[in-house]
């Protein structure tokens, strides 16, 4: 137990000679936080829109201020050829164009079909998508207040039966604000970033500059050295978990519903998978730079991408699901969105809590063996 | 003054054949990543899970449940029977939008005054596929309405009127996949990170392991110490470049519509200016832990989340707009989805590229500035 202190107390020492680090370690997640958490959001505020009314009547002109009332779409050219609408789009100046045919307002008055064009820039998939169901949205409802006005017009004063509507209702997250999906999600992400860089560097460094021999000739075991060595890391983990779950209170108005206590448990079991994910990365490495190359690429990169945190694990192919299987920032992800949005806790979250509990018991099975036969 | 910078260039070239593992993991990685991540980001909402909990169980109310459950867009998970289910649905993940049709459903369908109400309640934790799922929806009500309707005239002996046909038309991308949006954003990310750490740590190991000094009172500059230590790596990063776009090509299909010889010029500036933001990195910092930790967060975490390529730059504060430029991903981004997406030539991107090489001056001559003063003052 002594010499577990020793070390730790070592490693503490080191900490405090390189200031620059210790001030990088806790002071960039919180900075991160705010710049990343404003910028992550998918909201489509303004759609950006071009309008080809070769109309120009009463009728069209109300039909377009039905887009310009919406506050969806800012209306930032008219334009009087179609060359034109097609230029703005190659060049990235809208991503819609609408195009009102020559007879709209004869077509609308004669009870005929008018056929209006929507122009997108699909290359962003998802903004594209978002805004046609705004724009098809503006349609029903415009064509359901034509025919309505027709319908009375005729003596008919009721609308024909069968108007099922729908009432949608957001749980969770009512004002539909990516943000608040996003913000957790970062959280999980810069604490393995932490807490990875530190441990995956933590042996190799010792070995390159050649004082892990004398760590070797000493009588501290391997065990103890292992533990000595990643308790100041998990402890810096937690004050930095801490720190950015305070911005995100504080910054973001994001509250945490459910148990507090239970949120720190399960960073507990997730700073125990990152931590031994960088230990093994420390243990296969020769150089600094190959731990800090396999750090990113074989543990940062899949974590961010295959983790759910912005890409629905549902979408992805079912053989690149199995792969998620095996990141543990996948199941904290769903308990830090568990119980920082839903308020819900262990009877919901058991088996994502088992999950990273086993993950992190085996990494650091893992690491260790590695370690006790580099030691040999 | 060429012959000494390739005496550096062949000594880095011996360094880096040395470490075979490292070499390995830095062209191969790329590739193998580009693979996995390529199929993994999408945004595509398809089979949404739709809990139904039909208080009506008319044939009215199964009609419009068919209708739903027709589409490609949505899978029935489960039929729920009581008032507590629909909580724990949500709670539990087992569906994404839970359908509730009041046992009014079908008398007020006929109803001339009140029209027949549904629910639908989607989980909006994710609130980007909340508000796709929500789209949905709407659209799926308003297709049964017309449908519907145009049922009910026609036996009445009239003819429906639809004033607006619309006819959504999506330019480059007619599928929407987001596919192929995403994939130039992984590109530019893998490209940033492999240029600003390899170069960043190579810099800096010298310095740590004290063989800088050695190079200093070497007869080289320290400019050409610089050249030729990063030119083995823009070689490398632009050899990535290449394989990445052919797997792109075969594994994803993204076709390069444009002109190859822009795409590999800007590629190449692009490479330029990230690697002079390693350059200034490595001069800043004098150990590689401290490298590592200032090129993660200064390379990966932007390109991820500032560089436009997942969140619309738009979308985002204004604040945060201008700080977005300080990641040279986010104009290579638009560099590579105008070449490779639309087609399009040099008038769409020409001042992305200005950028790019004034951010790489800027980043290098911070780095000769600071370093000029670090020797200085040493």
């Amino acid at each position: 137990m002594k010499t577990i202190l020793h070390i730790v107390k070592k490693e503490f020492l080191q900490f405090r000679r390189d200031p620059k680090m210790f001030a990088m370690i806790l002071i960039s997640p919180v900075v991160q936080l705010i710049f990343l958490g404003y910028a992550a959001n998918f909201d489509v505020n303004v759609v950006h829109t071009a309008i080809f009314d070769q109309d120009k009547t009463i009728t069209s002109r109300q039909f377009i201020e039905k887009f310009q009332g919406s506050g969806y779409f800012e209306t930032d050219y008219y334009v009087d050829n179609y060359k034109k609408l097609q230029n703005l789009i190659d060049n990235h100046k809208i991503i819609f164009g609408l195009v009102i045919p020559k007879d709209f307002e004869k077509k609308i008055e004669r009870n005929e079909t008018a056929p209006v064009q929507a122009v997108f820039d699909g290359s962003d998939g998802n903004t594209a998508a978002i805004s046609a169901g705004y724009v098809q949205l503006i349609v029903s409802n415009y064509s359901k207040s034509v025919v309505t006005d027709f319908l009375n017009k005729n003596g008919m004063k009721i609308i024909p039966a069968g108007n099922v509507e729908s009432k949608v209702r957001v749980w969770y997250n009512p004002e539909l604000k990516t943000r608040n999906f996003m913000v957790p999600g970062i959280v999980g992400l810069l604490l393995m970033i932490v807490t990875l860089i530190l441990t995956s560097l933590a042996i190799v460094k010792e070995k390159e500059v050649g004082t892990l021999e004398q760590l070797i000739v000493t009588p501290i075991k391997s065990h103890q050295l292992l533990i000595g060595k990643l308790i100041p890391f998990a402890l810096l983990g937690f004050v930095a978990e801490i720190i950015v779950l305070t911005a995100m209170v504080f910054v973001f108005n994001i509250p945490v519903r459910g148990n507090l206590a239970f949120l720190f448990f399960t960073t507990f079991l997730y700073i125990l998978s990152t931590l031994g994910l960088g230990l093994f990365v420390s243990t296969i490495s020769k150089t600094q730079q190959q731990a800090m190359m396999l750090a990113i690429f074989v543990v940062m990169m899949p974590m961010i991408y295959l983790s759910g945190f912005a890409f629905p694990i549902e979408n992805m192919p079912k053989i690149i699901q199995y792969f998620t299987y095996f990141i543990p920032l996948r199941y904290f992800m769903v308990i830090m969105r568990g119980i920082i949005l839903k308020g819900v806790g262990f009877s919901d979250l058991w088996m994502e809590t088992t999950l990273l509990f086993i993950i992190g018991v085996v990494i650091i099975f893992l690491s260790s063996l590695r370690f006790r036969k580099r030691l040999d | 003054m060429i012959n000494r910078i390739s005496a550096v260039v062949e000594k880095e070239f011996k360094h880096l054949l040395r470490d075979k593992r490292m070499l390995f993991v830095i062209i191969f990685f790329p590739v193998f990543l580009l693979g996995i991540f390529g199929y993994a980001v999408n945004f595509d909402v398809h089979h949404i899970q739709l809990a139904v909990y039909d208080q009506d169980k008319s044939e009215m109310s199964r009609d419009f449940i068919n209708s739903l459950s027709k589409s490609d867009y949505f899978d029935i998970s489960n039929y729920l029977t009581k008032d507590s289910e629909i909580k724990k649905s949500l709670d539990e993940k087992l569906a994404q939008v839970v359908l509730v049709i009041p046992n009014d459903f079908s008398k007020n369908l006929y109803s001339k005054k009140e029209s027949a109400e549904v629910q639908f309640l989607i989980d909006g934790v994710n609130g980007n596929t909340a508000t796709i799922i929500s789209n949905y929806v709407k659209a799926a009500t308003l297709s049964y309405n017309a449908k519907f309707q145009k049922e009910v005239l026609e036996k009445t002996g009239k003819r429906a009127f639809i004033p607006i046909d619309l006819r959504p038309l999506f330019q480059f991308n007619p599928e929407l996949s987001t596919t192929k949006f995403l994939i130039p954003g992984l590109i530019a990310m893998i490209l940033i990170i492999t240029a600003v750490i390899t170069v960043s740590l190579s810099l800096v190991r010298e310095k740590e392991h004290g063989t800088s000094d050695q190079l200093k009172i070497s007869s080289l500059s320290t400019l050409e110490i610089i050249i030729g230590k990063t030119i083995p790596y823009i070689l490398i990063a632009l050899l990535d470049a290449v394989f990445i776009l052919i797997a792109g090509y075969i594994l994803f299909n993204v076709e390069i519509k444009g002109n190859y010889l822009l795409l590999f010029l800007s590629t190449f500036i692009f490479i330029l200016a990230s690697t002079s933001l390693g350059i200034f990195i490595s001069v800043i910092s004098d150990t590689q832990q401290l490298a590592f930790t200032f090129a993660t967060m200064a390379s990966m975490l932007p390109s991820v989340i500032l560089s436009g390529f997942i969140f619309p730059i738009e979308s985002m504060p204004y604040a945060i707009q201008v700080i977005t430029n300080i990641t040279p991903a986010k104009f290579f981004i638009v560099i590579l989805r105008a070449i490779i997406l639309r087609g399009v030539g040099l008038q769409a991107f020409w001042h992305q590229l200005i950028y790019l090489i004034f951010f790489a001056i800027i980043f290098l001559f911070l780095a000769t500035v600071i370093g000029n003063y670090k020797t200085k003052s040493a």
